[in-house]
């Protein structure tokens, strides 16, 4: 019998230390503790340890006023929402624990999509367990190998990443830049599948794309048109539908992308559509297909939300009022804006550095003020943004007492 | 339009975008030697695009790191 040897691993030099895969975040972790040794807190972790109301939390041990949660029609609190959800949690359980296509589709994820068909107006709806999903699947299923994808360079990261997993050939334009548009459409080769993707509201600086003329460029070419409405469910449009029903182009739009963690006051991701085939969809889309489930809870409080939402004409007026109030106060305040007027329910304050940003994001929530502080590579043209957005349950004197908080600070950090 | 054409077309677009006015090669590289951010490239892109009417699509971006690459990919779309 011969001698069992191991496999020839040649002379022994100890173990090899390699490349720590590590090491290409060290300008990001340099960047983020320098900010920290400033003695500033750390804008990304804060922590909520009450929340009170739709407006009010109790922030890193604070009262206070939030203006930065994309809860735009205040339904996280609402009775009726929260009712839903207590009574699917007693009969249906805490998780569905299976794929959409396997045991997690439950009456109220039927339920839930009917609530969005009759929502939109549409023939097919299908709910994905986030809105990150929603992009990420039908936009890589939709466009593959060969075809073409046409974007606006400022697209949420689900979209980039949705094009990135389909392998379509990706072709982005200046933001709203209608005739870059037309043009990139224009150089396809004939044959070419072609999706264009574009948003309702960009989230970063609150501003709305010219979809009327944008949609219409689109069907000149023969694309498909997929519109992501996260910001805009709820508040944009006579019913709520978002700026493709504003400006009256819902039927030249092939799909509808949205969120249930932003008006809907929930978690939850959405598409919809009118093409014959959409169905299949559930098949083909592996961020549908190879996740479990929203828990029954989330959808009954979403369906509810979601049917109040198409009678909150009120509250939509008011939500207007309040960005209105504030774009007004902090423009005469001399802070600079991402708007010239306000276009959606987020107001955006453009900081001259990240420094400065960190300080003023302090400084505001000293005051018991809470905003979202965005910085690049998140934001576009590398600004560093104070983003606030607006709630319908923000009352007149709270956007008042607001703007005194943003004059109090702003003069701290001499930013006005 | 044949490679030489093409590399001083493409030569005289980079100008404006070249703020360091350093030596243009065959072998300078985008993101290094000429210190390109993403806005740049993007504005770079669309005017050779509309110079010559092409796509330079995203994916045939993440392919091109120098000047000779990008003529050699220019000149090839145009034809």
């Amino acid at each position: 019998m011969s001698e069992v040897t191991g496999p020839d691993v040649g002379p022994d030099t100890g173990p090899d230390t390699g490349t720590d895969l590590f090491s290409k975040f060290d300008p990001l972790i340099q960047q983020r503790q320098q900010l920290l040794d400033s003695g500033i807190e750390d804008p990304f972790s804060l922590v909520m340890e009450k929340v009170l109301s739709p407006t009010r939390a109790i922030c890193n041990g604070r009262d206070t006023i939030l203006l930065g949660t994309y809860n735009y029609m205040g339904m996280t609190f609402d009775p009726d929402v929260i009712e839903a959800g207590k009574q699917a949690l007693t009969q249906f359980g805490s998780g569905t624990t299976g794929s959409r296509v396997l045991n997690g589709t439950y009456q109220g994820h039927r339920e839930c999509e009917d609530a969005l068909k009759e929502f939109y107006g549409m023939d097919h709806a299908m709910v994905f367990s986030t809105g990150y999903q929603a992009n990420l699947g039908i936009i890589s299923a939709l466009a593959g190998k060969g075809d073409y994808i046409v974007l606006d360079i400022d697209s949420h990261a689900s979209i980039w990443d949705g094009c990135a997993m389909g392998k379509a050939e990706v072709v982005p334009f200046k933001h709203n830049d209608i005739e870059a548009m037309d043009k990139r459409l224009g150089r396809i080769p004939d044959g070419a599948g072609k999706l264009v993707v574009l948003e309702g509201v960009y989230s970063m600086l609150g501003d709305v794309a010219p979809l009327e003329e944008m949609v219409r460029v689109a069907k000149k070419h023969g694309a498909m048109v997929l519109v992501d409405e996260a910001h805009s469910m709820g508040f944009i449009g006579e019913n709520g539908r978002g700026v493709a029903e504003d400006v009256g182009v819902m039927d030249d739009v092939d799909f509808i992308i949205g969120t249930f963690s932003k008006s809907v006051g929930t978690v939850g991701g959405f598409c919809v559509s009118n093409h014959p085939k959409f169905e299949i969809m559930r098949l083909v889309c592996r961020p549908y297909v190879f996740t479990a489930s929203l828990p029954p809870s989330v959808v009954a409080t979403a369906s509810v939300s979601i049917r109040k939402l198409m009678h909150g004409s009120n509250k939509r007026a008011h939500l207007w009022q309040n960005s209105k109030n504030l774009h007004a106060g902090l423009k005469d305040l001399g802070f600079q804006l991402g708007t010239d007027v306000p276009q959606s329910a987020i107001i955006a304050v453009i900081m001259p550095d990240l420094e400065r940003g960190a300080m003023m994001w302090e400084a505001l929530l000293k005051e018991g003020l809470y905003v979202n502080l965005a910085r690049p590579p998140a934001t576009p043209a590398n600004m560093t943004l104070l983003r606030c957005s607006l709630c319908s349950e923000h009352t007149e004197e709270e956007v008042r007492t607001i703007l005194g908080m943003f004059e109090r600070a702003g003069k701290t950090v001499g930013i006005i | 339009m044949d490679r030489a054409a093409v590399d001083s077309s493409v030569r005289s677009l980079i100008e404006p975008f070249n703020k360091k006015e350093i030596a243009i090669e065959d072998s300078s590289s985008f993101a290094n030697d000429l210190e390109f951010d993403s806005l740049t490239v993007m504005d770079f892109v669309a005017a050779i695009e509309d110079e010559f009417d092409i796509i330079i699509s995203m994916n045939q971006q993440a392919e091109i790191e120098n000047f000779g690459q990008l003529v050699d990919a220019v000149t090839a779309l145009q034809n």
